[in-house]
């Protein structure tokens, strides 16, 4: 591929008291490109990117490179950091109410981003900020710009962040769990504003969800992670129809079905180890249904099994 | 079979505080009526404030319902906290979505399963000593499990945990509410077959709340779909999924993000459920509804059997809605 990669991560090493949350993460997200991050709670799949955007506490380590567009970001200047974030890349999380301000009105929280990353002065800020509300579906705009978020429904203020990420006219969008605070029909609702939205704009799109369904939904590409690595990483289509590492063949048998007749479902035995616990070799070996003893001595390597198609498994 | 336990158009009510005007009036649950029998599972699905939680309550007698009955066994469930009341808690259990927080955090686990049979004064020292164990071994911990405490357990663990203490008085009936919500996929399909297997080989009857209608699907002999305090649908957990017939369940089935091909196309429904203390005229549902017609808004429409039997409560569940459904 002659297109460079917008976000370029190699090698990315977290450790927080000196316990690796991460083993050597890389990953590239084309310009234009919904890409999905799954993977259970602890797997570092928030980790990735906090630690890309310098937002981990200062007790954490960090080894390795991540690059925006060519531009270094690990150990970059604190002030560097700040355009970048807000601007160039925006995060929405899981939960809007804490993420927003309770003090401050909706629209007064998107108007400082406007001012602050794009210049404007109050009065035009304003009216940009309306625009965004009625880009991202918030009925009654115009009013809805006063109201406090304890005003407004979780869904809204979701809309809200949203409104406040694109306020920056990111190249970058960063989601993480977007929708698992929400109720099944708002939820619906957001992943169709989310999709659009990047259509429209054209911009990359990162998202991080625990939930295969909601990441097949508005991804084109995934990663899997497991253990602080991505394990599988391919085309949305591709890893569904052809899972390969067991881990992810595993968390897909793992899920209750819609349709057809209903069985025990095929739980992944045991627990993700713990960070001081790992075993050698492959992470998943101890709760693996293919494992071998090779699999105990070595980490796998991440190989290519078909074009964009790469596992972290021997036996794959 | 008889009936274990019988809700009969219940309904709870809460009053708000006045600030000015009126006091707000929030119909929690309205109407609503449902049985479990001994082996069985009822699933219950909804969205927040819907009125399924509080539903679990009224089943368990700690809500009184405002009109309506709840029988436990063949009589009137008792008020909660009377000495009848206490003696019932015994054969019925309530579990909880967020196990470190239904766990005492300065007890250790064989503590805690061992509190129900202290509190109830069932059986002797060694006795509770070795039904600990075997209750332990029942969800699928170790015997050392027991010494530990609940920070020292994963949400897993813990919610075995919970499930063991739920279980150690022999329950006849079990509230789940959200019992693995809070649970990664992998560690969910281990507690899910557990509760299964558990609940088919002890009998017991089961009403298990939650948003997911995957699990509940898996788990349920029986589904009640609830949309702002009332039942929408009832019935066949495969029938009402594969072939949902009222608006409300249609846009819920559609709108489960599925990895994988859509069968079919997603129903994304015009805003959100509507403040509980401000309830639409007539049908709940209807300000949302792609189907509703001048009626819908008048007329509250009753629960009513299908010829397939399930039940449904839709003024318009008798026209054929498959067109109206690839309109939406």
């Amino acid at each position: 591929m002659t297109e460079q990669p917008l976000l370029s991560i190699r090698g990315l090493i977290v450790a927080f008291d000196g316990l690796l949350a991460l083993r050597g993460v890389d990953l590239d997200v084309m310009p234009n490109q919904a890409f999905g991050l799954v993977g259970e709670s602890g797997c570092g799949k928030s980790v990735t990117l906090l630690a890309a955007l310098g937002l981990l506490p200062a007790s954490a380590s960090i080894q390795g490179s991540v690059r925006l567009a060519g531009q270094e970001l690990i150990g970059a200047p604190q002030t560097e950091l700040d355009r970048i974030r807000g601007g160039r890349v925006a995060m929405i999380f899981q939960d809007p109410s804490s993420a927003l301000n309770p003090v401050h009105r909706v629209g007064t929280q998107v108007m400082e981003v406007l001012c602050l990353h794009r210049g404007m002065d109050k009065t035009t800020a304003r009216a940009e900020a309306r625009r965004l509300f009625d880009w991202v579906g918030i009925p009654d705009a115009a009013r809805r710009l006063d109201a406090y978020p304890h005003e407004m429904s979780g869904g809204q203020n979701q809309r809200v962040m949203i409104a406040m990420a694109l306020a920056g006219q990111p190249d970058l969008l960063i989601a993480d769990e977007p929708t698992t605070a929400l109720d099944a029909t708002i939820q619906a609702q957001i992943l169709d504003l989310l999709r659009r939205l990047q259509q429209e704009t054209g911009m990359a799109m990162i998202v991080i969800s625990h939930d295969l369904g909601v990441i097949a939904d508005i991804c084109a590409h995934v990663a899997v992670m497991y253990a602080g690595r991505i394990v599988e990483q391919t085309e949305a289509r591709q890893l569904f129809a052809n899972p390969s590492h067991p881990y992810t063949r595993g968390l897909l048998a793992a899920l209750p079905e819609m349709t057809g007749p209903r069985r025990p479902l095929v739980a992944i035995g045991g627990s993700v180890p713990e960070p001081w616990a790992m075993p050698p070799g492959c992470a998943f070996a101890p709760r693996c249904v293919s494992v071998s003893p090779a699999c105990q001595s070595a980490v796998p390597a991440f190989r290519a099994i078909a074009a964009s198609h790469h596992v972290a498994c021997i036996e794959a | 079979m008889k009936p274990l336990l019988r809700l009969d158009h219940v309904a709870r009510v809460y009053r708000g505080h006045r600030f000015l005007g009126q006091a707000p009036v929030v119909r929690a649950v309205d109407d609503v009526s449902l049985s479990v029998a001994p082996g069985m599972t009822l699933g219950i699905v909804g969205e927040s404030g819907c009125g399924k939680s509080t539903t679990g309550r009224l089943a368990l007698g700690l809500e009184r319902p405002d009109a309506g009955s709840v029988t436990f066994d063949g009589a009137p469930m008792p008020a909660a906290g009377t000495s009848a009341w206490r003696t019932l808690r015994i054969r019925m259990q309530l579990v909880f979505q967020d196990p470190l927080g239904a766990l005492d955090r300065r007890l250790t686990i064989a503590n805690q399963i061992g509190e129900p049979l202290r509190i109830h004064g069932i059986g002797a020292d060694s006795e509770r000593r070795d039904r600990v164990e075997r209750l332990l071994a029942d969800v699928g911990l170790r015997g050392d499990h027991g010494d530990r405490y609940p920070h020292e357990l994963s949400g897993g663990q813990r919610q075995r945990a919970v499930l063991a203490r739920a279980l150690a008085t022999d329950p006849v009936l079990l509230v789940c509410d959200e019992p693995v919500s809070a649970l990664d996929v992998s560690i969910q399909a281990q507690v899910i077959n557990m509760l299964a297997e558990l609940q088919a080989r002890r009998g017991i009857a089961m009403l298990f709340i939650s948003h997911d209608l995957k699990v509940v699907r898996q788990i349920g002999h029986e589904v009640a779909v609830m949309y702002l305090g009332r039942i929408v649908e009832q019935g066949d957990p495969d029938t009402i999924f594969a072939d949902p017939v009222h608006p409300y369940t249609q846009a819920l089935v559609s709108a489960i993000p599925v990895p994988g091909p859509r069968g079919r196309p997603r129903i994304v429904l015009r805003g959100e459920p509507p403040n509980p203390a401000d309830r639409p005229a007539g049908c709940p549902f209807h300000p949302r509804c792609p189907v509703a017609t001048a009626d819908c808004a008048q007329t509250v429409p009753d629960l009513k059997p299908l010829p397939d039997g399930r039940l449904v409560a839709c003024l318009r569940a008798d026209v054929d809605l498959s067109s109206a459904r690839i309109a939406a």
